[in-house]
């Protein structure tokens, strides 16, 4: 199955980590993934706060490039890792679909370009794809360095499962859980999985988002997870980047690592951490995660 | 007493716009407005509500009583962070997402948006920067809004953009679609 991949602008930026793990780890798994060419940003949340058709076309250019990409002459996956763009890329076949009065706009004036929004498109996250696609079995058949005893808490934010995503539950996810347990990991058993970071409103409204983010935080380590894991480089920003100011304000908070779940899941595979961007994090994971890997070196639970 | 009054700024029924509920529940987001039984599982499930003006229970209400004004100037239509925990869980299926971004798109519009939090000022910044170059540059982004809202706060964020760099996470040349032209053609098309 060939898989296209739309990057977003994010993670060719502050999340440039995510992109080098997943392609690391989708590589592994034979499920290369193909960048769409010539994509445009999604407009986010916040080209749909000043117009909605505008913002609807803007979405949809991407849908319209990747069928004209695809050899497939039905369904296109198009692989959206970061949350935001894999939910506004998703608003955009919803509002196609529902929205006669948007749709009658848009479509045509893709047409126009020569562009073809056919309703061929599925958007896909990359955990899907791992658990539905890829399997289980097969991951923990890559694994070449059991995580045994790493405990790690999931973290999924919202709009990876919300409102639009079938293939988990909205508020009680498992994908990624069964991800890293495939990799012998623990995960925590928790209730902050999909509560919300602040997403956007991270720079801009920082005192808010800080207390968003600790209580996130702050509960995963209360719950002795080791690493925070998350699939979005929002999330990941904001749960990372706020903890100095956390600290700040709660002497008592010890820093948590935060990671992709695709880095994780390289460091099971035993590649090498600079290929993963492991060196990129603002706080390092534990020695032990990272010492020994992409050499055979064995993983010794701390 | 009068000091509630003060304090609440007594609203005249004459005051009301009684099209205003018609008019959001034409727009996206807006199709079941009507269904809302006020049960507030929206304002629980909503991480922000303890931080808005109204809750998004409230701002229905208000809606569809007229309240055009208040509405229209009131933080809870910025400060939504787009977590759907709402949309989710209304047992009416009300969007309440999607009608925060038609609500916001009618005060950019009336020029009405609440001018205290620099919300506003980032969607309409984010908006030109991808209309400009079809893609947008994180840095430049964060620059330009706090240029336009509050100067300060550049120095203020300069560390991190200082550990982001290092850790080769930020870029500074803006990245671009092939033809920008293009796109901003098709966006106009659609207007």
């Amino acid at each position: 199955m060939d898989y296209l991949y739309y990057p977003g602008c994010s993670i060719k930026e502050s999340g440039i980590a995510y992109e080098e793990s997943l392609t690391a780890i989708m590589d592994v798994l034979n499920t290369p993934l193909q960048e769409l060419e010539d994509w445009n940003c999604c407009g986010a949340t916040t080209c749909i706060s000043v117009e909605s058709d505008e913002a609807i076309a803007l979405a949809s250019r991407n849908l319209a490039l990747a069928e004209k990409q695809s050899n497939s002459k039905g369904t296109v996956d198009l692989v959206t890792p970061c949350n935001a763009c894999y939910l506004t890329l998703m608003r955009a076949t919803h509002y196609l679909s529902e929205r006669q009065d948007i749709a009658g706009k848009v479509l045509p004036a893709l047409d126009k370009q020569g562009l073809h929004c056919d309703n061929r498109v599925r958007i896909r996250h990359p955990l899907d794809v791992l658990v539905n696609d890829v399997g289980v079995k097969a991951i923990s058949d890559h694994v070449r360095r059991k995580l045994t005893g790493l405990k790690v808490a999931c973290y999924y934010g919202c709009q990876m499962v919300r409102p639009y995503a079938t293939f988990d539950d909205p508020h009680r996810p498992t994908s990624m859980d069964q991800v890293m347990k495939a990799l012998g990991a623990q995960t925590i058993d928790w209730s902050l999985k999909t509560k919300c970071c602040g997403a956007a409103l991270g720079s801009l409204l920082p005192d808010i988002v800080e207390q968003l983010c600790h209580d996130i935080l702050r509960e995963a380590e209360k719950r002795g997870a080791e690493v925070v894991v998350t699939g979005c480089p929002l999330c990941h920003f904001n749960l990372e980047s706020n903890q100095s100011a956390i600290r700040k304000r709660h002497p008592d908070f010890k820093t948590i690592p935060v990671a992709y779940f695709s880095q994780i899941m390289g460091l099971g595979f035993d590649l090498p951490p600079k290929k993963l961007g492991i060196q990129r994090l603002f706080i390092p994971l534990p020695a032990s995660l990272t010492a020994g890997a992409g050499k055979g070196g064995e993983y010794v639970t701390a | 007493m009068t000091e509630r009054l003060n304090r609440h700024d007594a609203r005249r029924q004459a005051d009301f716009d009684l099209n205003f509920g018609k008019e959001v529940a034409e727009a996206p987001g807006g199709e079941n407005l009507y269904e809302c039984i006020q049960c507030g599982a929206c304002s629980g499930a909503c991480p922000m509500s303890a931080y808005m003006d109204h809750t998004p229970r409230e701002i229905i209400g208000m809606i569809r009583s007229g309240m055009k004004e208040d509405v229209l100037r009131s933080e809870t239509v910025w400060l939504c962070a787009s977590c759907y925990s709402c949309t989710v869980i209304c047992p009416r299926q009300i969007k309440i997402t999607d009608l925060m971004y038609s609500l916001r798109q009618r005060a950019l519009k009336d020029n009405t948006y609440p001018k205290r939090i620099p919300l506003p000022v980032m969607a309409r910044d984010f908006y030109k920067m991808v209309h400009r170059h079809g893609r947008t540059n994180e840095g430049r982004l964060m620059t330009n809004v706090y240029l336009h809202t509050n100067p300060f706060d550049l120095i203020r964020q300069t560390p991190l953009a200082l550990k982001l760099w290092r850790h080769g996470r930020m870029h500074l040349r803006q990245e671009s679609v092939e033809k920008p032209s293009e796109l901003r053609d098709l966006m106009q098309s659609v207007k």
